[in-house]
């Protein structure tokens, strides 16, 4: 894809523009970890020469990158999902108190509606923590031209800036304007000063100029352009900012509107002024009452907001019309019909089938974590007992275990073990616990697209790289007992969690099979497994692996299509009635 | 001119993303405002997906509203159901004539049947488009999607001219051919269908 022609409208999505709009910010450096719904990106970004984009082992080494090549002078954004700033967020906390050189912005990804993340976080709050400049886009035009302002601010106002998406801005297409490359015309550089630099020393003198600073932009937002008045005929004023602005603009096409686009510090005197001139005023924001408790904070009345808004959820132009508009719900008919629902469930040939089988098997405790894997936990398999965040599995077994819990095992990823699971697996060596971690290690970012990490040995660009050795690394860490074993053969990899259970000590056991999807995986030709009718008993044993390949119903078949010849259910049919296809 | 609302629905794996994307496309090579979205849970094979379009004058929100889509095109018979409220009354549903049987945890349930007595039973306007068979007729089964996009296009304001350079930029070379002819398939299938609507009435 090249996209350096000017004047061209093209069909994009959200991140593609937040990616255009980096590209014509004149950004010099990218870095992120992938997480829904931020992974496009720097996906989007990697096909810009021009931008140095890197995948990075977590979300706040992407930060710290970043920060140290915008105080380079250079212009670098780092881009994550909600949850990865709360990772970033030490740096992010930190950072305002000496300002940038550079521009720097940080996106964060939203998920109202929780359609891919463990929580429902409003992280407004964290720019309002952090006191930063903070951005919101409401579809892919301002998506892509939105960038650039934050950098602006950045640079004018030498301050780390907050660039908040959400799902539904980050996934949905629009017809963008593009524009061509600025250059970078900031001059500043790296000087050694450490009254500035080296903040733990000098935190009060920093504090006092950060609340300066802020002051300034407040005084700034009052007349920020973009903090746009759209002047309506009726009597309802509409204060609103990103995807819930499109909802609104339809339902209430007579409104005067005060779009926000710069959501922190907040105008105060431009919202008392629009509050004052309108007879009732709508507070319309997805999740958390951020803007709605401020300006009542400010004594004004006249506003309508989370008394009769959800406050959970994502919002959508339905949601609006019944709760501002008293209109009745269409009637959703499906309910009267016996859907059946869809759920999900790990790919047909995914190798965590194979370990969660040997786990289940053993009858232990497993706490898992954030990945394709956690749908372990789901019927039949039900294998999985614990999913909270990003690297916590390992902690959460030791923790198991010291509280008196037996038989507890950790289950997680190989590119959640890189992001935050080895500082975990250092401690339970060092503390001496007894923990058993199994590293479903598919050489893949599985949940998120399929993405590169440092133990793929490939590159954000596809390109070659040094390859983590994690069972080199594990053994380094201290732990004596490390086992690598086959997923797809149950007898050895049952073995290998019953050895390891019982070995005194720390024990780490690493699948080797790649996610159906992995690099090389996908093309790979591949002979599907039948079902022989006349062997066949129909006991439903191959129906309890929760493999879509083979199909529910009295007389289970396979599904040659998406069967991926794993064989993990000709092992679990007892009758020999599953075979290789060709093969009697 | 009136905003246009349109949604695509089906089971993960089917092609309906790819489907909505170049619908996207053909829409944005001659409308001046364009927006779409999916809205579904973690993506994934044999998950329901649905893909929202609008396009018209005045389109803000991606999201089609529940009873306002025009026209419904549902890859598989039980999705239908499943996104049948979103079609406004005497709306048009297009389904295409397929089962995906769901994976199911918990005891089973036969594949539902009176899914099209049920649908016209709420007022809907129904057409069964036998897909599947057609792409076999043609020799490649991984072009029903394209049969089913040439079917809606029948019943949209979108020129045959665009779609004719979307399906041309959008789809590989060596598939091009087989792909343009499943096309053309579909808009004579759903012309004769309309054709054949009208005459009853
Ligand atoms: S061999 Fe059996 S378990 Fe493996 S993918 Fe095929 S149907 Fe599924
Ligand atoms: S496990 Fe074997 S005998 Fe049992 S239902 Fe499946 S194929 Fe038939």
């Amino acid at each position: 894809m090249t996209l350096t022609s000017p004047d061209r409208r093209m069909l994009m999505a959200g991140n593609t523009a937040i990616a255009r709009g980096a590209y014509e910010a004149g950004v010099y450096f990218a870095s992120g970890y992938p997480g829904t719904p931020s992974t496009e990106i720097l996906e989007n970004i990697a096909h810009y020469p021009e931008i140095r984009s890197q995948w990075a082992a977590n979300e706040k080494v992407a930060f710290d990158e970043a920060m140290g090549v915008a105080l380079s002078g250079k212009r670098a954004l780092c881009s994550m999902k909600y949850v990865g700033l709360n990772v970033a967020s030490d740096s992010f906390m930190v950072f305002p108190f000496a300002g940038t050189l550079g521009g720097f912005v940080v996106i964060s990804a939203d998920d109202p509606g929780m359609y891919s993340s463990q929580n429902e976080q409003d992280n407004r709050y964290l720019a309002r923590m952090a006191q930063v400049p903070m951005i919101e886009p409401s579809d892919p035009q301002e998506a892509k031209d939105y960038v650039k302002l934050a950098f602006e601010l950045s640079e004018m106002f030498s301050t780390p800036v907050l660039y908040r998406t959400s799902m539904r801005v980050s996934h949905s297409k629009g017809i963008v304007s593009l524009g061509e490359r600025g250059e970078n015309t900031n001059e500043r550089r790296f000087v050694k000063d450490v009254p500035n630099w080296v903040v733990p020393i000098f935190a009060k003198a920093l504090r006092a100029k950060l609340d300066a600073k802020m002051e300034r932009l407040t005084a700034f937002a009052e007349s920020y352009p973009f903090n746009r008045l759209e002047e309506g005929r009726s009597e309802i004023g509409i204060i609103t900012s990103g995807a819930s602005y499109t909802y609104a603009k339809e339902l209430f096409p007579e409104a005067s509107f005060l779009k926000l686009a710069l959501t922190n510090p907040l105008p105060r005197q431009k919202i008392s002024d629009f509050c004052a001139r309108h007879e009732v005023v709508y507070v319309i924001e997805e999740l958390e009452p951020f803007l709605e408790e401020q300006i009542r904070a400010w004594g004004i009345t006249n506003i309508v907001g989370k008394e009769r808004l959800p406050r959970s959820g994502e919002y959508n132009p339905d949601i609006l019309a019944q709760a501002l508009l008293g209109e009745q719900a269409v009637d959703d008919f499906t309910s009267e019909f016996d859907l059946i629902a869809r759920p999900p469930q790990l790919c047909p040939g995914c190798p965590h089938r194979g370990a969660y089988l040997a786990l289940k098997k053993a009858g232990v405790l497993v706490t898992g974590d954030i990945g394709c894997y956690t749908l372990g936990a789901l019927p039949p398999l039900g294998a999985m007992h614990t999913s909270f965040c990003m690297g916590s599995s390992i902690g959460h077994a030791f923790g198991f275990e010291l509280g008196g819990m037996d038989k507890v095992v950790a289950v997680m990823g190989d590119s959640t073990f890189i992001h935050g699971g080895i500082p975990s697996l250092i401690d339970v060596v060092y503390n001496g616990g007894n923990t058993t971690t199994v590293i479903l290690d598919n050489r893949t970012t599985g949940m998120t697209g399929h993405q590169e990490h440092p133990a793929t040995g490939m590159t954000l660009q596809g390109e070659e790289a040094p390859r983590l050795d994690l069972v080199a690394l594990i053994r380094a860490i201290g732990v004596k007992h490390v086992q690598v074993a086959d997923p797809f053969r149950q007898k050895e990899m049952f073995q290998a969690v019953q050895e390891a259970l019982q070995h005194e000590g720390p024990s780490v056991i690493l699948t080797n099979r790649p996610c159906i999807f992995a690099r090389g995986e996908k093309d790979r030709p591949k002979t599907p497994y039948v079902i022989r009718e006349d062997k066949c008993t129909q006991c439903g044993a191959c129906q309890r692996l929760g493999c879509p390949g083979v199909l529910p119903g009295k007389e289970p078949r396979i599904d040659e299509v998406v069967c991926t010849g794993c064989s993990l259910c000709a092992q679990a049919c007892k009758f020999d009635a599953i075979v290789l296809k060709g093969v009697v | 001119m009136p905003v246009t609302n349109v949604l695509l629905c089906g089971v993960g794996g089917q092609g309906v993303l790819l489907a909505g994307e170049v619908l996207a496309l053909v829409a944005a090579e001659e409308k001046a405002e364009v927006k779409q979205t999916e809205v579904h849970g973690v993506a994934q094979r044999g998950g329901s997906v649905v893909s929202h379009l609008r396009f018209g004058e005045g389109v803000y929100s991606p999201i089609v509203r529940t009873g306002e889509a025009d026209i419904l095109l549902a890859f598989e018979r039980l999705e239908a159901v499943r996104y049948g409220h979103y079609v406004k009354r005497g709306g048009l549903i297009l389904i295409n004539d397929v089962e995906i049987m769901p994976g199911q945890i918990g005891e089973y349930k036969p594949y539902p049947t009176g899914i099209m007595e049920f649908l016209s039973g709420k007022g809907l306007r129904l057409q069964l488009i036998p897909a599947a068979a057609e792409a076999k007729a043609l020799g490649n089964i991984r072009v029903s999607s394209l049969i089913l996009l040439g079917v809606l296009s029948v019943y949209l304001d979108l020129s045959p001219k665009a779609w004719d350079a979307v399906i041309r930029r959008r789809i590989p070379e060596r598939l091009l051919e087989v792909n343009l002819k499943a096309f053309q398939t579909g808009v004579e299938l759903g012309r004769s269908r309309a054709e054949a609507a009208v005459a009853e009435g």
